[in-house]
Protein backbone atom coordinates (compact mmCIF):
# COMPACT_ATOMS: atom_id res chain seq x y z
CA UNK A 1 0.00 0.00 0.00
CA UNK A 2 1.28 3.63 -1.08
CA UNK A 3 2.61 5.59 2.33
CA UNK A 4 0.42 8.64 1.06
CA UNK A 5 -2.65 6.88 -0.79
CA UNK A 6 -5.67 8.34 1.21
CA UNK A 7 -7.50 5.68 2.38
CA UNK A 8 -10.70 7.14 3.24
CA UNK A 9 -12.13 10.72 2.65
CA UNK A 10 -10.88 12.06 5.75
CA UNK A 11 -7.85 10.75 5.74
CA UNK A 12 -7.51 13.21 2.55
CA UNK A 13 -8.92 15.68 4.06
CA UNK A 14 -6.61 16.03 6.69
CA UNK A 15 -3.47 14.21 4.56
CA UNK A 16 -4.39 18.12 2.31
CA UNK A 17 -4.27 19.90 5.85
CA UNK A 18 -7.92 21.33 5.90
CA UNK A 19 -9.58 21.61 9.23
CA UNK A 20 -11.95 18.52 9.63
CA UNK A 21 -15.33 18.29 11.26
CA UNK A 22 -16.29 14.78 12.73
CA UNK A 23 -19.56 14.06 14.38
CA UNK A 24 -21.17 11.64 17.25
CA UNK A 25 -24.58 9.85 15.78
CA UNK A 26 -26.85 9.75 18.05
CA UNK A 27 -27.06 5.76 17.61
CA UNK A 28 -31.18 4.25 17.28
CA UNK A 29 -32.87 1.64 19.01
CA UNK A 30 -34.70 1.39 15.59
CA UNK A 31 -34.82 -1.82 12.82
CA UNK A 32 -36.23 0.87 10.33
CA UNK A 33 -33.42 2.02 8.36
CA UNK A 34 -35.16 5.30 8.20
CA UNK A 35 -33.77 6.88 11.30
CA UNK A 36 -30.20 6.80 10.56
CA UNK A 37 -31.08 7.91 7.13
CA UNK A 38 -32.68 10.88 8.70
CA UNK A 39 -29.68 12.28 10.74
CA UNK A 40 -27.78 11.14 7.80
CA UNK A 41 -29.57 13.89 5.56
CA UNK A 42 -29.24 16.60 8.46
CA UNK A 43 -25.40 15.90 9.17
CA UNK A 44 -24.55 15.73 5.36
CA UNK A 45 -22.82 18.64 3.64
CA UNK A 46 -21.94 20.09 7.50
CA UNK A 47 -19.77 18.04 8.91
CA UNK A 48 -16.87 15.26 7.10
CA UNK A 49 -17.44 12.23 8.94
CA UNK A 50 -19.49 10.84 11.61
CA UNK A 51 -18.84 8.41 14.22
CA UNK A 52 -21.07 5.51 14.73
CA UNK A 53 -20.66 4.52 18.60
CA UNK A 54 -20.52 0.88 19.56
CA UNK A 55 -22.89 0.58 22.27
CA UNK A 56 -21.66 3.61 23.96
CA UNK A 57 -22.12 3.90 27.92
CA UNK A 58 -22.88 -0.78 27.84
CA UNK A 59 -26.38 0.57 26.52
CA UNK A 60 -26.61 -1.67 23.31
CA UNK A 61 -28.28 -0.17 20.58
CA UNK A 62 -28.16 -0.65 16.51
CA UNK A 63 -24.64 -2.03 15.37
CA UNK A 64 -21.96 0.45 14.58
CA UNK A 65 -21.16 -1.61 11.07
CA UNK A 66 -25.25 -1.74 10.05
CA UNK A 67 -25.29 2.17 10.85
CA UNK A 68 -21.87 3.00 9.02
CA UNK A 69 -23.06 1.06 6.32
CA UNK A 70 -26.54 2.82 6.28
CA UNK A 71 -24.67 5.94 6.41
CA UNK A 72 -22.73 5.01 3.67
CA UNK A 73 -25.84 4.42 1.85
CA UNK A 74 -27.33 7.82 2.16
CA UNK A 75 -23.50 9.43 1.26
CA UNK A 76 -21.88 9.94 4.60
CA UNK A 77 -18.31 8.98 5.45
CA UNK A 78 -18.78 6.72 8.61
CA UNK A 79 -15.86 6.40 11.10
CA UNK A 80 -17.27 2.74 12.80
CA UNK A 81 -16.02 2.21 16.71
CA UNK A 82 -15.32 -0.96 17.84
CA UNK A 83 -14.92 -1.83 21.66
CA UNK A 84 -13.03 -4.19 23.36
CA UNK A 85 -15.79 -4.74 25.90
CA UNK A 86 -17.50 -6.83 23.59
CA UNK A 87 -15.71 -8.41 21.44
CA UNK A 88 -12.71 -10.90 21.66
CA UNK A 89 -10.12 -10.83 19.01
CA UNK A 90 -12.29 -13.09 16.60
CA UNK A 91 -14.68 -11.21 17.10
CA UNK A 92 -12.68 -8.25 16.48
CA UNK A 93 -10.75 -9.25 13.47
CA UNK A 94 -14.22 -10.33 11.80
CA UNK A 95 -15.64 -7.08 12.20
CA UNK A 96 -12.71 -5.39 10.73
CA UNK A 97 -12.87 -7.46 7.41
CA UNK A 98 -16.63 -7.29 7.52
CA UNK A 99 -16.51 -3.47 8.15
CA UNK A 100 -14.17 -3.33 4.91
CA UNK A 101 -16.12 -5.51 2.82
CA UNK A 102 -19.04 -3.21 3.10
CA UNK A 103 -17.00 0.00 2.16
CA UNK A 104 -16.52 1.14 5.57
CA UNK A 105 -12.88 2.31 5.46
CA UNK A 106 -12.05 4.24 8.99
CA UNK A 107 -12.50 2.78 12.21
CA UNK A 108 -11.88 3.91 15.54
CA UNK A 109 -11.07 1.50 18.51
CA UNK A 110 -11.20 1.91 22.23
CA UNK A 111 -11.88 -0.45 25.40
CA UNK A 112 -15.05 0.98 26.26
CA UNK A 113 -16.77 2.07 29.51
CA UNK A 114 -17.80 -0.54 31.92
CA UNK A 115 -20.69 -3.20 31.80
CA UNK A 116 -21.09 -1.53 35.12
CA UNK A 117 -22.28 1.58 33.71
CA UNK A 118 -25.19 0.35 31.43
CA UNK A 119 -28.33 -1.46 31.32
CA UNK A 120 -27.07 -4.93 31.19
CA UNK A 121 -24.19 -4.58 34.78
CA UNK A 122 -25.10 -8.62 34.97
CA UNK A 123 -23.31 -9.10 31.66
CA UNK A 124 -19.74 -10.72 31.27
CA UNK A 125 -17.43 -8.17 29.68
CA UNK A 126 -14.96 -10.05 27.47
CA UNK A 127 -11.71 -7.60 27.40
CA UNK A 128 -9.43 -10.09 25.73
CA UNK A 129 -7.70 -7.32 24.07
CA UNK A 130 -7.05 -3.67 25.27
CA UNK A 131 -7.18 -0.65 22.84
CA UNK A 132 -3.59 -0.40 21.99
CA UNK A 133 -3.93 -4.55 21.15
CA UNK A 134 -6.58 -3.67 18.80
CA UNK A 135 -5.23 -0.93 17.10
CA UNK A 136 -1.99 -3.46 16.43
CA UNK A 137 -3.93 -6.04 15.47
CA UNK A 138 -6.51 -3.68 13.06
CA UNK A 139 -2.77 -1.88 11.57
CA UNK A 140 -1.27 -5.72 11.01
CA UNK A 141 -4.58 -6.68 9.09
CA UNK A 142 -3.67 -3.05 7.08
CA UNK A 143 -0.37 -3.43 6.46
CA UNK A 144 0.96 -6.78 6.49
CA UNK A 145 -2.08 -8.17 5.41
CA UNK A 146 -2.56 -11.21 7.83
CA UNK A 147 -4.63 -11.69 11.01
CA UNK A 148 -2.68 -11.56 14.17
CA UNK A 149 -2.62 -15.72 13.80
CA UNK A 150 -0.31 -14.96 10.79
CA UNK A 151 -2.77 -16.27 8.56
CA UNK A 152 -2.93 -14.47 5.14
CA UNK A 153 -6.19 -12.30 4.47
CA UNK A 154 -7.03 -12.20 0.71
CA UNK A 155 -5.85 -8.56 0.33
CA UNK A 156 -5.07 -6.02 2.91
CA UNK A 157 -7.51 -4.13 4.87
CA UNK A 158 -7.69 -0.75 3.42
CA UNK A 159 -8.30 1.01 6.81
CA UNK A 160 -7.71 4.41 8.28
CA UNK A 161 -7.12 3.56 11.61
CA UNK A 162 -8.55 5.62 14.57
CA UNK A 163 -8.02 5.89 18.58
CA UNK A 164 -9.22 7.88 21.29
CA UNK A 165 -7.26 9.30 24.61
CA UNK A 166 -7.89 11.01 27.69
CA UNK A 167 -6.27 14.42 28.60
CA UNK A 168 -8.22 14.97 31.44
CA UNK A 169 -8.29 11.66 33.43
CA UNK A 170 -5.63 10.75 36.11
CA UNK A 171 -2.82 10.14 35.51
CA UNK A 172 -2.19 13.40 33.57
CA UNK A 173 1.35 13.35 33.24
CA UNK A 174 1.12 10.14 31.72
CA UNK A 175 -1.44 10.78 28.98
CA UNK A 176 0.80 12.32 26.53
CA UNK A 177 3.25 9.50 26.49
CA UNK A 178 -0.34 6.78 26.31
CA UNK A 179 -1.03 9.11 22.91
CA UNK A 180 2.75 8.09 22.15
CA UNK A 181 1.68 4.06 22.98
CA UNK A 182 -0.94 3.92 20.98
CA UNK A 183 0.60 5.87 17.69
CA UNK A 184 3.20 3.24 18.18
CA UNK A 185 0.93 0.65 17.98
CA UNK A 186 -0.58 1.84 14.71
CA UNK A 187 -2.78 4.92 15.68
CA UNK A 188 -3.25 7.26 12.65
CA UNK A 189 -5.77 9.58 13.91
CA UNK A 190 -7.20 10.69 17.71
CA UNK A 191 -10.15 11.60 18.69
CA UNK A 192 -9.95 13.00 22.15
CA UNK A 193 -12.41 13.20 25.12
CA UNK A 194 -14.88 16.31 25.29
CA UNK A 195 -13.03 19.69 26.06
CA UNK A 196 -13.72 22.40 28.20
CA UNK A 197 -10.88 22.98 30.20
CA UNK A 198 -8.98 24.49 27.59
CA UNK A 199 -5.82 25.04 29.57
CA UNK A 200 -5.42 21.21 30.49
CA UNK A 201 -5.85 20.49 26.71
CA UNK A 202 -3.06 22.99 25.54
CA UNK A 203 -0.96 21.63 28.34
CA UNK A 204 -1.41 18.16 26.98
CA UNK A 205 -0.99 19.25 23.15
CA UNK A 206 2.41 20.98 24.26
CA UNK A 207 3.43 17.63 26.23
CA UNK A 208 2.87 15.73 23.09
CA UNK A 209 4.83 18.41 21.31
CA UNK A 210 8.20 17.96 23.07
CA UNK A 211 7.44 14.09 22.58
CA UNK A 212 7.35 14.60 19.05
CA UNK A 213 4.12 12.79 17.82
CA UNK A 214 2.57 15.85 16.66
CA UNK A 215 3.41 15.63 13.20
CA UNK A 216 2.64 11.47 13.81
CA UNK A 217 -0.65 11.81 14.25
CA UNK A 218 -3.98 13.84 13.53
CA UNK A 219 -5.74 14.78 16.68
CA UNK A 220 -9.16 15.98 17.03
CA UNK A 221 -10.66 16.65 19.97
CA UNK A 222 -14.27 16.48 21.19
CA UNK A 223 -16.78 19.51 21.37
CA UNK A 224 -19.61 18.99 23.63
CA UNK A 225 -22.83 21.28 22.66
CA UNK A 226 -24.44 21.57 25.91
CA UNK A 227 -28.35 22.22 25.58
CA UNK A 228 -28.76 23.26 29.67
CA UNK A 229 -27.10 23.71 33.06
CA UNK A 230 -28.32 20.45 33.89
CA UNK A 231 -26.59 18.34 30.88
CA UNK A 232 -23.58 20.06 31.87
CA UNK A 233 -24.14 18.86 35.62
CA UNK A 234 -25.34 15.41 34.32
CA UNK A 235 -22.00 15.29 32.09
CA UNK A 236 -19.77 16.18 35.53
CA UNK A 237 -21.52 13.70 37.70
CA UNK A 238 -22.43 10.82 36.10
CA UNK A 239 -19.75 10.22 33.21
CA UNK A 240 -16.63 8.79 34.40
CA UNK A 241 -13.40 10.61 33.02
CA UNK A 242 -15.02 14.08 31.99
CA UNK A 243 -13.94 17.48 33.43
CA UNK A 244 -16.40 19.83 33.62
CA UNK A 245 -14.99 23.10 35.03
CA UNK A 246 -17.10 25.29 37.31
CA UNK A 247 -17.12 28.18 35.21
CA UNK A 248 -18.56 26.15 32.47
CA UNK A 249 -21.70 25.36 34.61
CA UNK A 250 -21.55 28.68 36.14
CA UNK A 251 -22.56 30.56 32.47
CA UNK A 252 -25.28 28.29 31.80
CA UNK A 253 -26.75 28.23 34.87
CA UNK A 254 -26.35 32.09 34.62
CA UNK A 255 -28.39 32.02 31.46
CA UNK A 256 -32.19 32.03 31.98
CA UNK A 257 -33.60 28.54 30.75
CA UNK A 258 -34.83 29.35 27.47
CA UNK A 259 -31.65 30.74 26.70
CA UNK A 260 -29.27 27.86 28.15
CA UNK A 261 -29.74 26.13 24.51
CA UNK A 262 -28.02 29.40 22.77
CA UNK A 263 -25.59 29.69 25.54
CA UNK A 264 -24.50 25.90 25.28
CA UNK A 265 -23.92 26.66 21.57
CA UNK A 266 -21.94 29.87 21.92
CA UNK A 267 -19.73 28.02 24.66
CA UNK A 268 -18.93 25.05 21.94
CA UNK A 269 -18.51 27.89 19.15
CA UNK A 270 -16.01 29.61 21.46
CA UNK A 271 -14.17 26.15 22.29
CA UNK A 272 -13.75 25.57 18.81
CA UNK A 273 -12.32 28.79 17.57
CA UNK A 274 -10.16 28.24 20.68
CA UNK A 275 -9.00 24.73 19.42
CA UNK A 276 -8.65 25.81 15.87
CA UNK A 277 -5.83 27.80 17.15
CA UNK A 278 -4.02 24.82 18.75
CA UNK A 279 -0.76 24.09 17.02
CA UNK A 280 -1.14 20.37 15.88
CA UNK A 281 -5.17 20.12 16.00
CA UNK A 282 -6.25 18.64 13.17
CA UNK A 283 -9.70 18.95 13.25
CA UNK A 284 -12.87 19.01 15.74
CA UNK A 285 -15.08 16.37 16.63
CA UNK A 286 -18.61 17.63 17.64
CA UNK A 287 -21.02 15.60 20.28
CA UNK A 288 -24.31 16.42 21.83
CA UNK A 289 -26.78 14.30 23.27
CA UNK A 290 -30.45 14.10 21.61
CA UNK A 291 -28.45 17.82 19.61
CA UNK A 292 -27.89 16.98 16.04
CA UNK A 293 -29.68 19.91 15.03
CA UNK A 294 -27.12 21.43 17.56
CA UNK A 295 -24.40 20.17 15.84
CA UNK A 296 -25.91 21.42 12.64
CA UNK A 297 -25.62 25.19 14.49
CA UNK A 298 -22.58 24.65 16.06
CA UNK A 299 -20.53 24.18 12.41
CA UNK A 300 -23.27 26.90 10.78
CA UNK A 301 -22.05 29.17 13.86
CA UNK A 302 -18.13 28.27 14.22
CA UNK A 303 -17.34 29.40 10.07
CA UNK A 304 -16.63 25.53 9.41
CA UNK A 305 -18.83 26.06 6.09
CA UNK A 306 -18.58 24.95 3.73
CA UNK A 307 -17.44 21.45 3.83
CA UNK A 308 -15.17 20.10 0.98
CA UNK A 309 -17.07 18.12 -1.31
CA UNK A 310 -16.38 14.32 -1.02
CA UNK A 311 -14.70 12.88 -4.26
CA UNK A 312 -16.12 9.49 -5.61
CA UNK A 313 -13.78 6.54 -4.90
CA UNK A 314 -11.78 5.48 -7.66
CA UNK A 315 -13.08 1.85 -8.39
CA UNK A 316 -11.63 -0.67 -6.55
CA UNK A 317 -8.54 -3.26 -7.73
CA UNK B 1 -19.97 -0.95 47.11
CA UNK B 2 -18.42 -3.81 45.67
CA UNK B 3 -14.58 -3.21 47.16
CA UNK B 4 -13.58 -6.04 44.10
CA UNK B 5 -13.90 -7.86 40.77
CA UNK B 6 -12.01 -10.74 40.18
CA UNK B 7 -12.63 -11.81 35.80
CA UNK B 8 -10.22 -14.39 36.16
CA UNK B 9 -10.58 -17.11 33.58
CA UNK B 10 -10.93 -20.17 34.36
CA UNK B 11 -7.18 -22.47 34.87
CA UNK B 12 -7.41 -24.33 31.65
CA UNK B 13 -3.52 -25.59 32.02
CA UNK B 14 -2.86 -28.88 33.21
CA UNK B 15 -1.55 -29.73 36.49
CA UNK B 16 2.03 -29.25 37.56
CA UNK B 17 4.00 -31.65 40.20
CA UNK B 18 6.92 -32.23 42.04
CA UNK B 19 9.91 -28.71 41.60
CA UNK B 20 7.65 -26.91 38.92
CA UNK B 21 4.55 -27.32 41.72
CA UNK B 22 6.75 -26.02 44.30
CA UNK B 23 7.93 -22.78 41.76
CA UNK B 24 4.16 -22.11 41.37
CA UNK B 25 3.51 -22.47 45.33
CA UNK B 26 6.18 -19.98 46.37
CA UNK B 27 5.65 -17.75 43.65
CA UNK B 28 1.66 -17.52 44.26
CA UNK B 29 2.27 -17.37 47.85
CA UNK B 30 4.67 -14.04 47.30
CA UNK B 31 3.30 -12.09 44.72
CA UNK B 32 -0.45 -12.50 45.98
CA UNK B 33 0.93 -11.18 48.96
CA UNK B 34 3.14 -8.75 48.29
CA UNK B 35 1.15 -7.31 45.29
CA UNK B 36 -2.36 -8.73 45.33
CA UNK B 37 -0.58 -10.98 41.89
CA UNK B 38 -3.65 -12.46 40.02
CA UNK B 39 -0.97 -15.59 38.71
CA UNK B 40 -1.40 -14.45 34.57
CA UNK B 41 1.65 -16.19 33.78
CA UNK B 42 3.19 -13.85 32.15
CA UNK B 43 4.20 -11.29 34.69
CA UNK B 44 4.90 -7.42 33.36
CA UNK B 45 5.14 -5.70 36.97
CA UNK B 46 8.17 -4.78 36.33
CA UNK B 47 7.28 -2.45 33.86
CA UNK B 48 4.13 -1.32 35.27
CA UNK B 49 6.00 0.30 38.51
CA UNK B 50 4.21 -2.96 40.09
CA UNK B 51 1.24 -2.27 40.04
CA UNK B 52 -0.31 -5.48 39.03
CA UNK B 53 -2.45 -4.96 35.92
CA UNK B 54 -4.75 -7.80 36.10
CA UNK B 55 -6.31 -6.19 39.04
CA UNK B 56 -7.77 -3.32 36.69
CA UNK B 57 -11.31 -4.70 36.42
CA UNK B 58 -10.41 -4.62 32.52
CA UNK B 59 -7.93 -6.36 32.58
CA UNK B 60 -5.73 -3.35 30.51
CA UNK B 61 -2.03 -4.30 29.97
CA UNK B 62 -1.01 -0.63 28.17
CA UNK B 63 -1.66 2.11 30.51
CA UNK B 64 -5.21 3.86 31.81
CA UNK B 65 -8.76 3.92 30.25
CA UNK B 66 -10.48 7.02 29.55
CA UNK B 67 -12.76 6.81 32.85
CA UNK B 68 -10.29 7.32 35.73
CA UNK B 69 -12.44 9.57 37.84
CA UNK B 70 -11.04 12.94 38.59
CA UNK B 71 -9.82 11.86 42.16
CA UNK B 72 -7.99 9.57 40.51
CA UNK B 73 -9.87 6.68 41.47
CA UNK B 74 -11.85 3.15 39.13
CA UNK B 75 -14.56 3.86 36.99
CA UNK B 76 -15.46 0.73 37.99
CA UNK B 77 -14.57 0.26 41.83
CA UNK B 78 -15.24 3.99 42.25
CA UNK B 79 -14.06 3.20 46.05
CA UNK B 80 -10.73 1.80 45.33
CA UNK B 81 -7.74 3.77 43.49
CA UNK B 82 -7.06 3.27 39.76
CA UNK B 83 -4.45 0.33 39.23
CA UNK B 84 -2.76 2.26 36.60
CA UNK B 85 -2.94 5.42 38.61
CA UNK B 86 -0.82 3.67 40.86
CA UNK B 87 1.10 1.97 37.85
CA UNK B 88 2.60 5.59 36.54
CA UNK B 89 3.24 6.40 40.10
CA UNK B 90 5.84 3.65 40.80
CA UNK B 91 7.61 3.82 37.96
CA UNK B 92 8.44 6.91 38.48
CA UNK B 93 9.67 5.94 42.00
CA UNK B 94 11.70 2.69 40.29
CA UNK B 95 15.18 3.20 39.39
CA UNK B 96 15.04 0.80 36.09
CA UNK B 97 12.34 0.33 33.53
CA UNK B 98 10.66 3.48 33.39
CA UNK B 99 10.18 3.44 29.86
CA UNK B 100 8.56 0.79 29.87
CA UNK B 101 5.25 2.31 30.01
CA UNK B 102 5.83 3.30 26.67
CA UNK B 103 6.15 0.14 25.38
CA UNK B 104 3.39 -1.34 23.59
CA UNK B 105 2.45 -4.96 25.74
CA UNK B 106 1.62 -7.81 24.26
CA UNK B 107 -1.96 -9.39 24.28
CA UNK B 108 -2.61 -11.87 27.21
CA UNK B 109 -2.24 -15.86 26.36
CA UNK B 110 -5.05 -16.61 28.69
CA UNK B 111 -4.07 -20.25 28.84
CA UNK B 112 -1.12 -19.40 30.79
CA UNK B 113 -3.74 -18.17 33.43
CA UNK B 114 -2.43 -20.21 37.21
CA UNK B 115 0.85 -21.18 35.56
CA UNK B 116 3.87 -19.90 37.02
CA UNK B 117 5.50 -16.82 34.92
CA UNK B 118 8.69 -17.20 36.43
CA UNK B 119 8.79 -20.92 35.09
CA UNK B 120 7.40 -19.47 31.83
CA UNK B 121 9.93 -16.73 31.72
CA UNK B 122 12.73 -19.59 32.20
CA UNK B 123 11.29 -21.90 29.53
CA UNK B 124 10.32 -18.92 27.40
CA UNK B 125 7.36 -19.76 27.03
CA UNK B 126 6.07 -16.29 28.28
CA UNK B 127 8.02 -15.26 25.02
CA UNK B 128 5.66 -16.85 22.59
CA UNK B 129 3.33 -14.53 20.40
CA UNK B 130 0.64 -15.08 17.61
CA UNK B 131 2.96 -15.06 14.51
CA UNK B 132 1.38 -12.12 12.83
CA UNK B 133 1.86 -10.28 16.08
CA UNK B 134 5.83 -11.17 15.83
CA UNK B 135 6.20 -10.16 12.58
CA UNK B 136 5.07 -6.90 12.58
CA UNK B 137 7.09 -4.14 12.79
CA UNK B 138 5.78 -0.70 13.51
CA UNK B 139 6.51 1.54 10.37
CA UNK B 140 8.38 -1.07 8.13
CA UNK B 141 6.06 -0.22 5.42
CA UNK B 142 6.77 3.19 6.20
CA UNK B 143 3.24 4.53 6.49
Amino acid sequence: MNATEPRSHLHRLLLSGEFVVTAELQATDDPDPGSVYALADLLRGHVDAVNCTDNSAAHPHISPVAAGHLLLDRGVEPIVQFVCRDRNRLALQADLVGAAALGIRNVCLMTGDDVTVGDHPETKPIYDLDSVHAIRIARIMADRGTYVSGRTLDRPLPLFIGAVENPFAPPRDFRPMRLGVKIEAGAEFVQTQIVFNLPTMRLFMARAGELGLLDRVFILPSVYVCRSAKAARYLRDTVPGIDVPADVVARLEGAPPERQAEEGIRIAAEIVQELRGMPGVAGVHLISIKGDEAIVRLVEESGLLPRPAAVEPAPAG
Amino acid sequence: METDVDRRPPRTAPPVRGLRKAILLVEKGTKEAIWDCRMCGQCILHSTGLSCPMRCPKNLRNGPCGGVLQNGNCEVLPDRPCVWVQAWEGSRRLPLWRDHMRHVQRPVDWRLQDTSSWENLLTGRDRAVPEGWRAYRAGELGR
